[in-house]
């Protein structure tokens, strides 16, 4: 059992000014610290996140999730995080079950926990969301041979092991699946947490389209290729 | 001569005029010198002979020089166009370890400030 941890939550936000200021107030009351990844955001998003007293890294311009996470990871690492916790920025992700997702590494029992919404059945999920998510299960097992029920779920948790070893590549969404192929690769040892996914209308909105699915498979393609 | 051939035929006078004059000014070294004076000047010849590239065409299989040259063309195309490709996605990644590092910097520089104040 390790020691009382530093757990650091990272939070890649673009364009998320309606909803930061009340997913940050919750996200306080769970962890050590804070980090908001502002990726180039066009509206009051960085400003709103310095007035809650974070860290917040201004990226110039939009790189996208998998490089603001990247820079997230750096930052947290220098700042001495035992854990580090990724937590999306549009509201969809609950603050209260990072007590479950930080556990299993704390208990010693994994290095890296994933949250999964099928775990445990409790988000309304639409349907061809699930459908897409079903197929990149599949993919995953495939090309990596990792039995993952939720393959893009943006709620994880890293030991400063893992972070350390983990290598993102991908600016774009592909991240989620290179996550996975850096996890098989160092060989670390994972778990799936059930964690509830709110599909509010609001980060219906502001989520991925389903198309973006094969974005993903272009860019995996093209790292593959180069 | 036709049309085509003379136009093409003054484009190439002008071209070779433009690596003379930047031969000059030492823009380009004398090894470049020679290789482009030698290139426009065989592109020259293929305008003004059409039929000496039939011959060249031959030896490689190819009826016509013609076509010899749409083949090397797209050819050359694909290849600048992979090297274009491979080079951006280089250049992306530069520019974003640059903006990380930036990002980073200032987060640093700004916390030291707050505990100055």
């Amino acid at each position: 059992m390790m020691k009382i941890s530093k757990i650091i939550a990272i939070v890649p936000a673009y364009n998320e000014e309606k909803i930061i200021l009340s997913v940050l107030k919750e996200l306080k009351k769970e962890v050590n610290e804070i980090v908001v990844i502002d990726d180039g955001s066009k509206d009051m998003t960085a400003e709103l996140a310095e007035k809650e007293g974070v860290f917040v890294l201004k990226h110039l311009i939009n790189l996208g999730q998998g490089a603001s996470l990247k820079t997230g990871l750096e930052f947290a690492l220098q700042k001495g995080a035992d854990i580090i916790i990724t937590f999306d920025a549009d509201g969809q992700h609950k603050a209260s079950e990072i007590k479950k997702i930080v556990k299993p590494i704390i208990e010693g029992e994994c290095e890296v926990v994933l949250g999964s919404r099928f775990l445990e059945n409790k988000s309304d999920i639409p349907q061809l969301r699930k459908f897409i998510l079903k197929i990149a299960t599949i993919f995953s097992k495939l090309s990596l041979g990792l039995e993952i029920t939720d393959t893009h779920n943006g709620f994880r948790a890293f030991s400063r092991k893992a972070a350390s070893l983990i290598d993102i590549k991908q600016a774009g969404m592909a991240h989620a699946s290179e996550i996975l192929q850096e996890i098989k690769k160092n060989n670390l040892s994972f778990k799936e947490v059930p964690v509830t996914i709110e599909y509010t209308s609001y980060s219906k909105g502001k989520g991925q389209s389903s198309l973006n699915a094969l974005k993903i498979l272009w860019d995996l393609l093209i790292q593959k290729l180069l | 001569m036709i049309i085509i051939q003379i136009i093409l035929s003054i484009f190439i006078i002008f071209v070779v005029f433009n690596v003379i004059s930047r031969y000059r000014k030492k823009e380009i070294t004398a090894h470049e010198f020679i290789f482009w004076i030698f290139f426009w000047a065989l592109v020259l010849t293929a305008i003004v002979y059409p039929r000496s590239t039939d011959k060249i065409a031959k030896i490689v299989g190819v009826s016509r020089g013609a076509d010899l040259l749409v083949y090397l063309s797209i050819f050359a195309l694909f290849f600048i166009v992979f090297r274009i490709f491979v080079k951006i996605e280089k250049t992306e990644k530069n520019i974003i370890k640059i903006i990380r590092k930036i990002a980073i910097n200032e987060a640093k520089s700004g916390e030291e400030k707050d505990n100055i104040s």
